[in-house]
């Protein structure tokens, strides 16, 4: 993929997170170009799927800024003192980055249709009709036209994420967070979900993929970031970090997953 | 599998010798037995008076009973399922001043005997002979002497809706937290608000949990009704047979009129409960794909559709084809 001139979509600047006192992400600077997808891999616990709920404000930030598109992520910034948003102005954030989840977190009580078709109703005011025709596009486009009536408890895991991914979608979003889509997944249907991510790739998204697949990161990312200790490691050109690691321990790592 | 049964055209089946079970034998008869000679003594015990319960079924008074013993459990049960939302609400709130006055509502409520709190509603009008509108310890600015022109229908909807709600609470509470937390971070993502993650993602999902409990305790209301003589109350369907029972010297026949009518409306409550939980558990209780389009359902049945072998069983009829 060419990206013409480098234009930062996200730009994560010394992120701290804290829980009570435990110090999960320890200053994490990372930027994502448009169009980019950038992948983080690291050990569990390493902050990276932190890292990635804080972007969208599913947790707060402790120090450091995000920004997507130019605006500061969760604040506002009067005269040099930053005050937290309302909810309602979050929301309104939240509505440009669509989010993955591990466990696919369909809402169990709709059909496949109606989980796509809920947030441009309730949130962007389309009308049902548009929703409805959008939300068949896209299940095709995941390759689930046939499965639109159906109820997640009715879906396979791997379908249930691609129609989590289609969910996403419908809004538009000028970029996606994926928080380890594959994890939870039975081996032989994780080659779909990564399908649908490639074509989402191809056509030019801007996604930050948290992830163990080592082969995805390498035939579709454009960056590669290793995250442990809640820092960053390192970070670069995919191809040339798997094959050739600088730091020990994302030696170590990658000599266990690979 | 096919090819496998092919194989082995007629197996031998095992015709094992069943386990016999002589107590469900020995149960069937003592229960029988005990209930036959219930029933015997249904028809020939005089004392049941069956010929009073025929008279006293369908008297006004009784009927009346009936719809006003039925309007106070409605009317309580509306007045408690509103309060239990909003303190529901205000105890998950952000807000700690919503959070403990919730916890102090339901204290409050559900440690005192709801007789005691319709004697005290009945008392109301004496506790308090005026109310006044204005600054606590200062001046006046309106005042209102309270009075009761309902003969006690009002305070005895209060007495039994206030300490419904604090049960009630505490049941929508468990229902709502019983919805994934994945839930509501899925919402949020999409950008929905807070107040429409609760009402179309949260809520419904929780009155799966929250449905049977409350179907419990409006059948439970049905019954508490009959305490609203503590107020006093006195058109309620117990106060009504209670009433004429007393008028007539036999007790008996009209307990019977009493317990046939709660047992009816409980019964018809039961049957809507049923319907209630059926709408609310789409998706979850049930595995059969509902609302699919036929061509739809071609498309997912041809061949090509991908390889789940263990999902395609709950699809009976697609492997039929």
């Amino acid at each position: 993929m060419t990206i013409t001139p480098e234009k930062p979509l996200v730009q994560i600047e010394g992120l701290h997170k804290y829980y009570g006192h435990h110090h999960v992400l320890r200053g994490i600077d990372l930027t994502v170009n448009q169009g980019e997808v950038s992948v983080v891999i690291g050990p569990s616990g390493s902050g990276k799927s932190t890292m990635l709920r804080c972007v969208n404000l599913l947790e707060t930030i402790s120090a450091g800024r995000i920004s997507v598109g130019g605006e500061l992520i969760g604040y506002r910034e009067v005269k040099g003192r930053l005050h937290d948003l309302k909810t309602k102005e979050i929301a309104a954030q939240r509505r440009e980055i669509g989010m993955v989840f591990q466990r696919f977190n369909l809402f169990p009580h709709k059909t496949a249709m109606q989980n796509i078709m809920e947030a441009p109703i309730q949130v962007k005011g389309q009308s049902k009709a548009v929703a409805r025709k959008r939300a068949l596009e896209l299940l095709d486009r995941v390759g689930l036209g046939d499965r639109a009536g159906h109820y997640p408890s009715q879906l396979s895991g791997g379908q249930q994420q691609r129609v989590a991914i289609a969910r996403a979608l419908a809004m538009d979003p000028e970029l996606m967070l994926f928080d380890e889509p594959t994890s939870a997944l039975d081996p032989e249907l994780v080659g779909d979900v990564l399908n649908v991510m490639k074509d989402l790739a191809k056509s030019g998204m801007t996604m930050i993929v948290v992830t163990h697949e080592i082969g995805f990161a390498r035939e579709v990312g454009d960056r590669l970031t290793f995250m442990d200790g809640g820092v960053v490691v390192e970070s670069g050109d995919p191809r040339e970090v798997l094959a050739n690691p600088q730091h020990p321990r994302t030696k170590e790592f990658l000599s266990r997953v690979l | 599998m096919d090819s496998h049964q092919d194989a082995h055209a007629a197996p031998v089946l095992n015709n094992a010798v069943p386990v016999r079970h002589p107590g469900r034998w020995i149960s069937a008869v003592i229960i029988v037995g005990v209930l036959l000679a219930f029933l015997q003594s249904l028809f020939t015990n005089p004392n049941f008076r069956w010929d009073v319960v025929g008279t006293y079924i369908l008297d006004t008074k009784v009927v009346q009973g009936v719809m006003w013993t039925l309007f106070l459990t409605f009317a309580s049960m509306v007045l408690a399922i509103v309060l239990a939302i909003l303190l529901a609400f205000m105890r998950q709130s952000d807000n700690p001043v919503f959070r403990w006055s919730s916890w102090t509502w339901v204290w409050f409520f559900r440690g005192t005997p709801v007789y005691t709190q319709l004697l005290f509603w009945g008392l109301a009008t004496v506790l308090y002979p005026t109310v006044v509108l204005g600054i606590p310890f200062g001046p006046a600015a309106i005042t209102w002497v309270t009075s009761d022109p309902t003969h006690g229908l009002i305070p005895a909807i209060l007495g039994l809706g206030l300490n419904e709600s604090a049960y009630l609470a505490e049941i929508f509470r468990a229902g709502l937290k019983s919805v994934d937390q994945g839930q509501s971070e899925a919402a949020e993502a999409l950008g929905m608000t807070k107040g429409k993650i609760m009402r179309r993602i949260i809520l419904p999902q929780a009155m799966r949990v929250i449905v049977p409990p409350t179907g419990n305790e409006t059948i439970g209301m049905l019954k508490t009704t009959s305490l609203v003589l503590a107020v006093p109350f006195t058109l309620d369907l117990t106060f009504a047979t209670n009433a004429l029972a007393n008028r007539i010297y036999l007790p008996i026949p009209l307990l019977i009129v009493a317990a046939f009518w709660y047992l009816l409306v409980t019964s018809l409550l039961m049957v809507g409960q049923h319907f209630i939980e059926a709408h609310y558990g789409k998706g979850v209780d049930n595995r059969v794909p509902a609302a699919v389009n036929p061509a739809a359902a071609k498309a997912a049945a041809a061949p090509s559709a991908e390889a789940e072998p263990d999902l395609k069983m709950d699809f009976p009829e697609e492997e039929a084809k």
